[in-house]
C-alpha cells in the first residue's frame, strides 16, 4: 500500500477549522436533542404510571412509535414527509423562514427518539421502587405530589443515572445521523476533508477519536453527578 | 378511636376481607394474628386508607376513612404507620426521615422539627444517630428510626405491620422494648405480629384472622389460655413451638 501519510493535514487551513466547526455543531446537535430527549422523555416516563388511564395509554403508544422505527428513516420522515402533511402554511414556513432547519429537524428527531428510551428508563426506575415505599411516605400524611417529589423522584433519579448515562452516549453518537439531511456536523466534516484532501485515514481518524473523547467527557460529568448523589452506606458500583 | 363495620374487600374476584368488624379504644394495645395470607396487612392497610375497600364502614378518630370527602392526608397525618421492611427513605438522613413530614405536612420550622428529631432518637436510644444514613444502621435500628418517624408527627395511633419479622433474633427485643414502653404511655396501637411473648404481656386483645376473616377478637389472657376455635389452637400450636 503506498498511501502517503499526512497527518499535518489536520492542522492546516482551512481543514482544522473545518473539523471544529464540526465538533462546535456536534455538540450543539448533541445538547439541543439532550435538552428535548431528557425533557420529553421524563414527561412522558411520568406518564407511563400515571394513575390515569388515558395517559398511560397516549404514552405507551408514544414509546412503542418512536423507539421502533430506525432513527434514520424517523429523520427523513421529520425532513422529507412532516412539512407536506403539515398545513401548507405551517409547511411553508418550515421549509422557508425557519432558520437552520436541518439542525432543528434533527434536533426533534434524535429528541423524541431518544424521549421513548429515556421514557422506558423512568417507568423502570419508578418500578424497581418498592410499592411499600409510596405506602410507608403517603402513611405519613404527604399528599401524592409530595411523595413523588422527596421521596420517589430522587430514588428514581438515582436508580437510572447509570442507565441514562448510556443513553446520553447514544445522543453523542447518534447526532451524526443529521449528516443525511445536510448538517455539517463532525462526520459531515471528516467526510468533506476526505474528499477535498484523500487522506481518508487522517480525516476518518481525527472524528472517531473526537467521537471518542466527547463521549469519554460525557461519561466523565456522568461519573460526577452520580458521585455526587451517593447514598453513604450503600455498596458502590464502583 | 378506630371501629371497623362489616369490611369487606376483593382483589378482583377474591374476597380477602369478610365482613370484618372491630374496634379499638383509645390507649388501647390490639395484636392481630393469623395465617400467611389470611389479610392482616391488608387490614391495617385499610384503617389508613391505603387500602381501600368496596363494602363496610371505617371510622378513625371520628372521622370517615372511606367517604371521598374525607381530607385522607390530614387523617394520615395523625395515625403513624410501621412497615415490616422499614422503609425509610434511602437517601435522606435520619434525622431528614424523621423531620420530613413534620416540615412539610405539619408545616413545622426546620429549627423545630429538628430540635424535635433529636428528643424522639433519644427517646429510641438512638442519640448522636441522625447524620448517618439508613443503610448504615442495622435493621432494630432501622426499625426504631421508622417508630421515631411515625411518632414526629405526634400520632393518636400507631399501626405496625409484622415490626419484627424481618429482624435477626437479636434485634427484635430492642425494638420490641421501644414497643412496649409506647403502650405503657398510653399509645393506641394496632399491632400485626406472631411475637407472642408480646401479645401476652401487653396486647389487650388479640384479634385473630383467618381467610379474610376475623375468627377471635378476645382479651389476651383468655385467648391464649383458652382459644375457643380449632383454627386458632391449630395457629397457637404452631407459633408457639417456634
Ligand atoms: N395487590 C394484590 N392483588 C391481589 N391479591 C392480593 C394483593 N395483595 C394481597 N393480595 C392477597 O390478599 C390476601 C391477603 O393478603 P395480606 O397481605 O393482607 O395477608 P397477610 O395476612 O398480611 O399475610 P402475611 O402474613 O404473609 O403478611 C392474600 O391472599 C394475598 O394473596
Ligand atoms: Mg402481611
Amino acid at each position: 500500500m503506498n498511501y502517503s501519510w499526512n497527518w499535518g493535514i489536520l492542522f492546516e487551513a482551512p481543514y482544522a477549522e473545518w473539523l471544529l466547526s464540526g465538533v462546535a455543531w456536534t455538540i450543539g446537535l448533541f445538547a439541543a436533542s439532550m435538552v428535548v430527549g431528557f425533557g420529553v422523555g421524563t414527561g412522558i416516563g411520568l406518564m407511563r404510571i400515571a394513575p390515569i388511564r388515558w395517559l398511560r395509554i397516549i404514552s405507551g403508544i408514544y414509546v412503542e412509535m418512536f423507539r421502533n422505527v430506525p432513527l434514520l428513516v424517523q429523520i427523513f420522515i421529520w425532513f422529507y414527509v412532516m412539512p407536506e402533511l403539515l398545513p401548507s402554511d405551517v409547511g411553508q414556513w418550515l421549509k422557508r423562514d425557519l432558520p437552520m432547519p436541518a439542525f432543528w429537524t434533527s434536533v426533534v428527531a434524535i429528541g423524541f427518539y431518544t424521549a421513548a428510551r429515556v421514557a422506558e428508563h423512568i417507568r423502570a426506575g419508578f418500578l424497581a421502587i418498592p410499592a411499600a415505599q409510596m405506602q410507608a411516605a403517603l402513611a405519613t400524611g404527604l399528599n401524592l405530589r409530595q411523595v413523588y417529589r422527596y421521596v420517589l423522584l430522587p430514588r428514581a433519579f438515582r436508580i437510572v443515572t447509570p442507565a441514562l448515562t448510556s443513553e446520553a452516549i447514544s445522543v453523542m453518537k447518534n447526532t451524526s445521523l443529521a449528516l443525511t439531511i445536510g448538517v455539517l456536523e463532525l462526520m459531515a466534516q471528516s467526510r468533506q476533508i476526505e474528499s477535498y484532501t484523500f487522506q481518508s485515514f487522517e480525516a476518518f481518524t481525527a472524528g472517531t477519536a473526537i467521537y471518542i473523547a466527547l463521549c469519554a467527557a460525557v461519561v466523565f460529568v456522568a461519573r460526577h453527578i452520580e458521585a455526587r448523589y451517593a447514598i453513604p452506606g450503600m455498596i458502590q458500583s464502583r | 378511636m378506630i371501629a371497623l363495620q362489616n369490611v369487606s374487600k376483593w382483589y378482583g374476584p377474591t374476597q380477602v376481607l369478610r365482613e370484618c368488624t372491630l374496634s379499638v379504644a383509645r390507649g388501647e394495645v390490639v395484636v392481630v394474628c393469623g395465617p400467611s395470607g389470611s389479610g392482616k396487612s391488608t387490614l391495617i392497610k385499610t384503617m389508613n386508607g391505603l387500602e381501600p375497600i368496596q363494602h363496610g364502614e371505617i371510622v378513625v378518630d371520628g372521622v370517615k376513612v372511606n367517604d371521598p370527602k374525607t381530607d385522607i392526608c390530614a387523617l394520615r397525618a395523625h395515625i403513624g404507620m410501621v412497615f415490616q421492611s422499614f422503609e425509610l427513605y434511602p437517601h435522606m438522613s435520619v434525622r431528614n426521615n424523621i423531620a420530613l413530614a413534620p416540615i412539610k405536612v405539619l408545616r413545622r420550622s426546620e429549627t423545630e422539627a429538628y430540635k424535635r428529631t433529636e428528643a424522639l432518637l433519644k427517646r429510641v436510644g438512638l442519640e448522636g444517630h441522625a447524620d448517618k444514613y439508613p443503610a448504615q444502621l442495622s435493621g432494630g435500628q432501622q426499625q426504631r428510626v421508622a417508630i421515631a418517624r411515625s411518632l414526629a408527627m405526634d400520632p393518636k395511633a400507631i399501626l405496625f405491620d409484622e415490626p419484627t419479622s424481618a429482624l435477626d433474633p437479636e434485634m427484635i427485643n430492642e425494638v420490641l422494648e421501644v414497643m412496649t414502653q409506647l403502650a405503657g404511655e398510653g399509645m393506641t396501637m394496632v399491632v400485626v405480629s406472631h411475637e407472642m411473648g408480646f401479645a401476652k404481656s401487653v396486647a389487650n386483645r388479640v384479634i385473630f384472622m383467618d381467610a379474610g376473616e376475623i375468627v377471635e377478637d378476645r382479651p389476651s389472657g383468655e385467648f391464649f389460655s383458652a382459644p375457643q376455635t380449632d383454627r386458632a389452637q391449630q395457629f397457637l400450636a404452631k407459633v408457639l413451638h417456634h
